[in-house]
């Protein structure tokens, strides 16, 4: 791939193919950016992604919490409700999620092409909620109890205690949060049609049959290049929360 | 799931009505209604987010299979929706292509993972780099990699046709030829999502106890009894859990059909079930054909579901 966004366009479509480039053409790259804006589209896609994370991050984390700790009332219920979405597929809650968006009950507002629709909807990850709320579960509740003893209140547990051990399973979450925003597909193609605010995945997509083949590739080696990264730095912790996925037989 | 927490402890529960009976007799229920607003308050975002954006779209599905909108105006249709959906032609076309999808992608989707998983386990050093290489895959965004796919399978200048001509067979029309167009795209799925079930299976592997394998060599067991009767055996359940987890998934294949032969493909060969509903909402605004044929999807897949919770649960303990 990142071979033949080097070569010429007629290297990269010529019969036979060639393994490496018969000259090799950097500016394929130079081009792949400012042809198909990748700049912005990239800077969107951070935008989705970072909202996405700092929305599950405050949330999905609240939530945990309270359902491990501070036990309301019909708290197994809601995290029951939370988990049954899990066994729904997500593929066929498109369409009626996407209704839902056009016209939002009670607020009445069209959300589409606005942040807002990628963001809230990554709130709603049940298997992170789980994933926090079993690692919460193991914090013994001595801990917390004399936290609550110096007269600390459940936000400053939260915040001075429970988050600090947390550092771990907040990792997994975290990356797991940035790279499902980044690799998604057809919702972002369907709630993001402004072709200004798309995301890096759908903008390559829709410019796909309108570039020649080595800016094409040139430009796929470039999305790819985030996570390639962000899979190389964290890698420890991704393997860790593939582990954590509850498949340990 | 269920630690155990001080609330059950008896000593602790004396302690707490006991500080609030002195001064006001409501002063526990007092306190646990203000506990129970702070937690609920703790609760409230995610609750809104799963109300909007998840249970509130849940129930629509089940409506919409039996409504009709036309102009605005909704009205109840009955089982329509799915006579309607029934008499499609592609209807069938789609499930086979589905179906057969999820067979092609089982026996590949499974077994490669699987040997992959035994070869890696098989080295001594540099087992940390593998897996690396193994799962990178799965972090590329799947429009990357599927573009890349649909380069490769290019007639005229993709890699893979230079592969076979090395070992002197025929090019092919990779993704224009409908009989080789659904096995292009289960190729390029399992490239894009082995990496997890690979490094599950690794896991699993590395959890069975050397000793059987000793045992099995003592009894001139060769690498191949070895798997058969050691390794399969004591990883089952989690290849079963596997083997589950990749049906629900498969079953909803759309994106890389989608990207690498524009979903339909040559004859319809590669429409499946996920494109079908995509076509129905999208493209030809039939909500509630595309809502009937979505819920068919999701019983099915539901019942996979709890079968997949249960054994998992089984393998918990």
């Amino acid at each position: 791939m990142v071979s033949s966004g080097l070569k010429t366009t007629q290297e990269a479509v010529q019969t036979p193919p060639t393994w490496v480039p018969g000259s090799v053409h950097p500016e394929n790259y130079r081009r792949a950016w400012e042809v198909m804006d990748l700049a912005r589209l990239l800077l969107n896609t951070l935008y989705y992604a970072f909202g996405a994370l700092a929305f599950q991050l405050v949330l999905d984390v609240a939530a945990a919490y309270s359902l491990s700790k501070l036990r309301p009332v019909l708290g197994k219920a809601i995290l029951g409700m939370m988990l049954v979405t899990l066994m729904i597929p997500a593929t066929v809650l498109v369409v009626p999620q996407y209704l839902t968006v056009l016209d939002m009950p009670i607020i009445q507002r069209n959300l589409l092409n606005s942040p807002w629709v990628i963001w809230l909807p990554s709130v709603t990850n049940a298997f992170a909620i789980f994933l926090l709320k079993r690692f919460f579960d193991s914090i013994p509740r001595e801990l917390l109890d004399a936290a609550s003893m110096d007269g600390a209140g459940p936000l400053r547990v939260l915040w001075s205690v429970v988050l600090p051990i947390s550092r771990p399973i907040l990792g997994v979450v975290s990356i797991f949060a940035v790279v499902g925003v980044w690799k998604d597909f057809l919702w972002p193609m369907l709630v993001l049609p402004d072709p200004t605010g798309q995301t890096l995945a759908v903008g390559i997509y829709s410019l796909a049959t309108s570039v020649p083949e080595n800016v094409l590739i040139a430009s796929l080696t470039i999305a790819s290049l985030p996570t390639l990264l962000l899979f190389l730095l964290f890698q420890r912790n991704i393997m860790s929360g593939l582990t954590a996925g509850g498949l340990k037989g | 799931m269920s630690a155990p927490t001080l609330a059950q402890d008896p000593a602790a529960k004396d302690r707490r009505p006991r500080a609030g009976a002195v001064r006001h007799p409501d002063a526990g229920l007092a306190k646990a209604v203000r506990r129970n607003l702070t937690a609920h308050g703790f609760l409230i975002g995610a609750v809104l987010c799963f109300a909007f954006f998840s249970w509130y779209p849940i129930v629509r599905e089940f409506l919409l299979a039996f409504q009709k909108t036309e102009n605005g105006h909704v009205s109840w249709v009955g089982w329509d929706n799915f006579v309607t959906v029934w008499n499609d032609p592609a209807f069938g076309q789609a499930w086979r292509n589905t179906l057969w999808f999820t067979v092609l992608a089982l026996v590949l989707g499974f077994a490669v993972p699987f040997l992959t998983a035994l070869v890696i386990n098989e080295f001594r050093h540099g087992q940390g780099y593998l897996r690396l290489l193994v799962y990178l895959p799965v972090m590329l965004p799947p429009t990357a990699s599927v573009l890349l796919f649909k380069y490769l399978y290019d007639p005229g200048y993709g890699m893979f046709n230079e592969v076979l001509g090395v070992f002197g067979l025929p090019a092919r029309q990779w993704l224009q030829d409908p009989d080789t167009a659904m096995l292009s795209v289960v190729v390029a799925s399992t490239w894009m999502n082995m990496g997890g079930a690979t490094l599950i299976y690794l896991a699993a592997l590395q959890s069975v106890p050397g000793e059987l394998y000793e045992a099995a060599e003592l009894d001139g067991a060769g690498l191949v009894r070895k798997v058969w009767h050691v390794t399969i055996p004591q990883t089952r359940l989690v290849l079963l859990l596997m083997l589950l987890m990749q049906v629900i998934a498969t079953m909803q294949v759309f994106i890389e059909p989608f990207l690498l032969t524009g979903g339909a493909g040559p004859e319809g060969s590669t429409t499946t079930v996920v494109y079908l509903i995509y076509q129905y909402a999208f493209n030809f605004n039939n909500y509630g054909a595309a809502a009937a044929l979505g819920l068919l999807l999701l019983v099915l897949l539901a019942g996979f579901s709890a079968v997949y919770t249960r054994l998992s649960r089984a393998a918990d303990e």
